[in-house]
């Protein structure tokens, strides 16, 4: 056998696809209906958050600062790991998934949160104080006029941040979801060929790629207008 | 569980006296590794935000690609796939040569789309201006151009290598004995919460001025931008 050919028979091997390819797409699903949950709870923690902050109430203030801080400066797999293996000695065991998804939406909350915030600040006093004057109240002005015009101008550092976080579910493999690569590392492991790792690394291609690009397409459309 | 057992399973002075030297042999293993993988990435960084200056289609759209491409596959899926994958090609590699590779492509992409960035927002007459006055265009582009591009992007700049170096502790994944790594080893023989507590205060005490800095910093520029 050349070199070649064993190379397309270790990476490429079709009987070995054939066979993990249904444990793969399963993968796939998982994959988003992790990332899903993530995006959905993280995105609303850190709103909330942030409107929270948007109150002033000053020690209030700085213990979502300190919560904001932690989780930009801890690595999501040390929180994962923290709450997958460090909690049962709390004697609460929580799953692979459930640790996962509240990991990476803490992570997601602390970024969403400090992203929208610098909206809020970003957004001139002036908007506040003439939806104030026409009878809104704070948190109607906030609703409606602030957070409007502060979510739009932060909607491209928003997506990047969401993106980057939701790729952090391929974590997930190391607290035993069988999610994408999960699945992939399990398939190599039977049938020992690097295959399902081959064919993992396509099925994040085929689901990141389009994200990427819209990234890109985000970025542009809603481009910082100096 | 009453508090004192509480403290007793996360925060043991007791286990943490035990676990402190392998803990330190891991601080310094994640500290040598940022200082691997970090200079790697802005490396690959660098050429491939040199080449996004080339405007043949030939150069651009396969750049495009690469870059698009590992920056939609998630970095332990790279990690996994260099460390468990090539070893199949007949080629062997050590965890650290795994690590600096999946890292190379990995945040090189990341530091080459931040960097790219940098480039565009420097007014082309710098460019102009510096090879009328004689500089070869590489010389123009390193003396003139690039320490421009550098400072308008400082805070991306920072915060990408802060996300570098949370993210060595992926490397645990592959049995290099970093930081998170060694503080599993120790709470899986101590079978006790605090290792990764220590762990991740570590992590946190170590990456929260950074975070500080960022934060501030990333204020600056959206109040500077609206």
């Amino acid at each position: 056998m050349s070199g070649w050919d064993r190379f397309l028979d270790s990476f490429f091997n079709l009987r070995v696809a054939a066979e993990y390819l249904p444990k793969i797409i399963d993968g796939f699903w998982l994959t988003i209906l992790l990332a899903a949950c993530i995006i959905a709870t993280g995105l609303a923690a850190g709103l909330g958050l942030a409107v929270l902050r948007a109150l002033g109430i000053r020690p209030l203030n700085w213990l979502i600062v300190f919560v904001v801080d932690l989780f930009r400066a801890l690595p999501p797999l040390v929180v994962i790991a923290l709450l997958y293996f460090g909690l049962p000695a709390a004697g609460v065991q929580l799953s692979g998934f459930a640790a996962t998804w509240l990991s990476l939406s803490l992570v997601l909350m602390a970024f969403a949160e400090e992203i929208l915030w610098a909206g809020i600040t970003a957004t001139p006093k002036g908007q506040w104080e003439a939806a104030r004057s026409t009878g809104l109240s704070f948190l109607q002005t906030l609703g409606w006029v602030v957070l409007p015009q502060a979510v739009r101008m932060v909607i491209p550092p928003l997506t990047n941040r969401t993106i980057a976080i939701t790729k952090g579910t391929a974590l997930g493999s190391v607290v035993a979801v069988s999610e994408i690569l999960g699945a992939a590392q399990a398939g190599v492991s039977f049938s020992f060929n690097p295959t399902p790792l081959t064919l993992g690394a396509l099925a994040y291609v085929v689901l990141f790629f389009p994200v990427v690009i819209l990234g890109r397409w985000v970025e542009t459309r809603f481009a910082w207008k100096r | 569980m009453t508090f004192d057992d509480f403290l007793l399973a996360f925060f043991s002075l007791d286990i943490l006296r035990q676990a402190w030297p392998i803990l330190w042999m891991g601080l310094q293993q994640t500290l040598l590794l940022s200082a691997v993988v970090v200079p790697l990435g802005v490396l690959g960084g660098t050429v491939l935000a040199l080449l996004s200056t080339v405007r043949h289609p030939l150069v651009r759209w396969p750049l495009m690609a690469w870059v698009d491409l590992f920056r939609a596959v998630p970095p332990l899926v790279l990690l996994v796939f260099v460390y468990a994958g090539l070893p199949f090609a007949g080629l062997e590699v050590s965890a650290l040569g795994a690590v600096a590779i999946g890292f190379f492509l990995n945040t090189g992409a990341y530091y080459g789309e931040v960097l790219r960035a940098g480039i565009e927002s420097v007014p082309r007459g710098q460019m102009e201006a510096a090879r009328s006055t004689g500089l070869t265009r590489g010389q123009a582009m390193a003396w003139v151009i690039l320490p421009q591009a550098v400072r308008n992007v400082l805070p991306d700049l920072i915060s990408n290598t802060l996300e570098v170096v949370k993210l060595t502790s992926i490397a645990s994944v592959v049995a290099m004995p970093e930081l998170l790594f060694q503080a599993r080893q120790a709470q899986s023989v101590t079978y006790n919460a605090t290792p990764i507590m220590a762990a991740a205060v570590i992590y946190f005490l170590l990456l929260w001025p950074v975070v500080r800095l960022l934060s501030r910093l990333e204020n600056r520029q959206i109040a500077g931008r609206r």
